[in-house]
């Protein structure tokens, strides 16, 4: 009786201890201290063959995101890496942080990562923590193809830029490049005998030319409202200039008060109102979305130009895909009519704690010549952040279209950073309010009183780290 | 000395420490060491990213005290705490009564409507399946372009009811509280079918032959009966609620609706604050902590024999 009343108190003891294996704290937990034990490789001799000093015995570890673009055209640079230096280990994987972030705390990282996808460490982060090289001597190093210009002549613009925050530094490179803009059917449009809309009247009466052939003006990802954000960022610059954009980049006080953001919200806003919107557009992926584009429900979508690799399998034959420049509003427009959000993207970095970042820089530096770059193309059909490496492609319909519009931009390019420096903002709060003003369940007023709200809590969050436009 | 009866006791508490050191060891250091870490980190700036962090007191706790969006969060979850385990008890509950007693009585004993075998496998099914597959397919279900939910309303004359979001709006809290109660009722309907056929038939011939109808004999005898297993089954689908991370992640949209866990996630892998997610951690730790005290606390009474 009493061993019985023993094992019985036992059991209640450790079933409170059991309490204690409630899910989701200790994840967390085990997992913030420790150690590399590789030393850095030393630094060779630097000729103008090799201009980093690279350690030609010295293995190179590379991690690419397994993501639309795969990981061939990698390889492939690889290849070229590896008959001039040491070998090469490649790693694909879609899980970058999950796989990746154990290794930057140990401060034991691969050489060169692919910070892609939907799983990508918050690079902001990692500058903070000094654990990013600075890429500036790469881009002030003699290119592959002409060893009188330097990197940083042969790139695209806006790629240096994407990879500063705040400073003179350029922590990462973004490889791809993307147009992002309004994507239609240059069918649809012959179809209903309508020209590409550039004032926003034009816009609402080919979206009435559509309506009466049982067809949407616009559909959208309501899941992810922030592809609205590809369209409207450029709207607003320009109904009311750049400087706009770069105030609500800054999180300058009432920056989203600005008429011009006004007349964006409400231009956008009447589509729904006009019924121009295709139902059941609030609560589709951007793979729904697309389908229905593609099945030609709908003329427009707000989009970039991975869109044509990643529907390419709904795509019919004669759809013959295009991109404009978001339409204008009308005459008093401040920036011109072909101003565009272009933007490299893809971002590749160099840990600070690299066992070997000379073989790494190495490693951009071939990934930035020509012939690599025309490689990429040609995987992936997407543009690269190099000058001029597509020129002489055969190009599908959607990306000789976005290449035109990147071109006849010229100067008028827009980059807004809110994106990359304050994600949360950007797809949660500004998303969240187009996506309810598009629902119909608010006016545009609202959806802007929201957006500033939101711009002003994370001006005065301290845990996120603020960058200005240089 | 040997053989006093103080000496045999510690004997036998020697012997059961002995027994069970190495196990609770390994609890130890794998399970109670890292909550209590995650107390330490959640008072750290830590980003998640590098060993460094500044220790910070409580700021992260007087920061959550001010967070509109975890309090949304926290309220979300307390409302599936709250309803989800009321809903899906009481469905189990029916769906096991109905299975075990609700069929036609044939003079003597009880048994379940026709065909109570099948019910009960089929009933199983969505348990067989992963959280993450289910949420995927409901997503289908709520899509508003192509889902059968839509289409669904539209077939009854329903039209007024259909929505062009359900994930991304109001609803979306509702939708995953369907979702949960879905996947779970299956499991509830086989625990209590369990549990009422321990009950001796005897008892229910004897209610009957006293001319209680069924709604009688449920609430004086099963319900009574069965009280141990539904508080038990209570405290697990309350904190199978508490989560619903699974659900919220792979089916609400990222501008939608958060619970506890889900936000929690947010902040430290797309945000890279992983010490104000600790901190969010540790008051989930607490909330469930609470939850299942009162849960034991209420409703203990005398266990029946028979």
């Amino acid at each position: 009786m009493r061993s019985n009343l023993n094992r019985r108190s036992l059991l209640t003891r450790s079933a409170a201890a059991g309490l204690f294996t409630v899910p989701a704290v200790g994840a967390l937990a085990g997992c913030a201290s420790g150690g590399g034990d590789d030393g850095p490789v030393e630094r060779g001799e630097e000729t103008d063959d090799n201009p980093f000093g690279v350690d030609p015995e010295a293995e190179l570890e590379v991690v690419i995101f397994d993501g639309g673009f795969g990981d061939q055209y990698a390889l492939d640079a690889e290849e070229i890496y590896q008959a001039t230096y040491g070998s090469v280990q490649h790693d694909k994987t879609q899980e970058i942080a999950s796989r990746l972030q154990p290794r930057m705390v140990q401060a034991d990282p691969p050489d060169v990562i692919n910070n892609g996808g939907a799983d990508a460490m918050d690079i902001a982060a990692l500058i903070r923590n000094d654990q990013v090289l600075d890429l500036n001597e790469l881009l002030d190093a003699p290119s592959l193809d002409d060893p009188n210009v330097t990197i940083r002549d042969t790139l695209m613009p806006s790629t240096v830029e994407m990879g500063q925050f705040g400073s003179q530094e350029v922590w990462r490179l973004n490889y791809a490049f993307t147009v992002y803009g309004q994507w239609y059917s240059r069918t649809a449009l012959d179809r209903l005998g309508v020209e590409y809309p550039r004032t926003w009247d034009e816009m609402l009466a080919v979206c009435e030319a559509a309506k009466r052939e049982g067809m949407a003006g616009w559909t959208y990802a309501g899941q992810y409202p922030y592809y609205f954000n590809f369209t409207l960022y450029p709207f607003i610059a320009k109904i009311g200039g750049a400087d706009v954009m770069r105030a609500i980049d800054n999180l300058e006080p009432n920056a989203w008060r600005h008429d011009a953001v006004k007349s964006a919200f409400e231009a956008y806003h009447e589509l729904a109102a006009r019924g121009y919107v295709l139902r059941g557009s609030p609560g589709m992926t951007h793979e729904e979305s697309q389908d229905e584009w593609n099945e030609y429900r709908a003329l427009f979508i707000p989009n970039g130009s991975w869109v044509e690799n990643e529907s390419r399998r709904n795509t019919p034959e004669d759809f013959d895909m295009a991109v404009g420049p978001p339409t204008g509003l009308d005459s008093s427009d401040a920036m011109p009519f072909e101003t565009l959000w272009a933007s490299a993207g893809e971002p590749f970095f160099i840990p600070a704690d690299a066992a070997n970042p000379h073989g790494g820089l190495e490693f951009l530096r071939i990934m930035l010549g020509q012939a690599s770059a025309r490689n990429f193309t040609e995987l992936v059909s997407s543009l690269t952040c190099v000058r001029g490496a597509a020129d002489d492609l055969d190009l599908p319909p959607g990306l000789a279209s976005a290449k035109e519009a990147f071109e006849a931009a010229g100067d008028s390019l827009i980059v807004p950073r809110l994106p990359d420096w304050y994600k949360q903002l950007n797809n949660e709060e500004v998303g969240g309010a187009i996506a309810t003003m598009m629902a119909g369940d608010i006016d545009p007023e609202e959806a802007i009183n929201r957006c500033q709200r939101a711009a002003d809590a994370t001006a005065q969050d301290d845990s996120i780290q603020k960058f200005q436009h240089v | 000395m040997r053989y006093d009866r103080r000496y045999r006791k510690l004997d036998q508490y020697r012997f059961i420490v002995w027994f069970l050191s190495l196990p609770l060891l390994v609890y130890g250091l794998f399970v109670v060491s890292p909550f209590l870490q995650a107390f330490f980190y959640s008072m750290t700036d830590w980003t998640g990213y590098s060993s460094d962090y500044n220790f910070v007191g409580f700021d992260n706790y007087e920061r959550m005290w001010n967070d509109d969006k975890f309090w949304d969060a926290a309220r979300n979850s307390v409302l599936l705490l709250v309803i989800a385990p009321l809903i899906t008890l009481a469905m189990g509950l029916f769906f096991a009564y109905m299975l075990s007693a609700g069929g036609r009585s044939r003079g003597h004993g009880v048994s379940g409507v026709a065909g109570s075998k099948l019910y009960k496998i089929v009933y199983f099914f969505p348990q067989v399946l992963s959280l993450a597959i289910i949420a995927v397919i409901w997503a289908r279900i709520y899509s508003p372009r192509s889902g059968a939910l839509n289409a669904g309303l539209e077939t009854v004359g329903l039209d007024s009811w259909t929505r062009e979001d359900w994930l991304g709006s109001s609803w979306a809290i509702w939708c995953v509280l369907v979702v949960l109660c879905w996947s779970f009722v299956g499991f509830y309907v086989v625990l209590f079918s369990a549990a009422m056929s321990a009950i001796p038939t005897e008892i229910y011939e004897a209610a009957r032959l006293d001319g209680a109808g069924r709604s009688v004999t449920f609430f004086r005898i099963t319900f009574p009966l069965t009280w141990e297993t539904v508080r038990t089954g209570w405290i697990y689908m309350g904190i199978q609620a508490l989560d619903a991370f699974a659900l919220v992640n792979v089916m609400v949209p990222e501008h939608g609706m958060d619970v506890l866990p889900s936000y929690l996630f947010e902040k430290s892998f797309r945000d890279a604050q992983a010490g104000y997610a600790t901190t969010i951690g540790v008051a989930l730790f607490l909330i469930t902590l609470l939850f299942a005290a009162v849960m034991m606390r209420l409703g203990r009474r005398e266990r029946i024999e028979f």
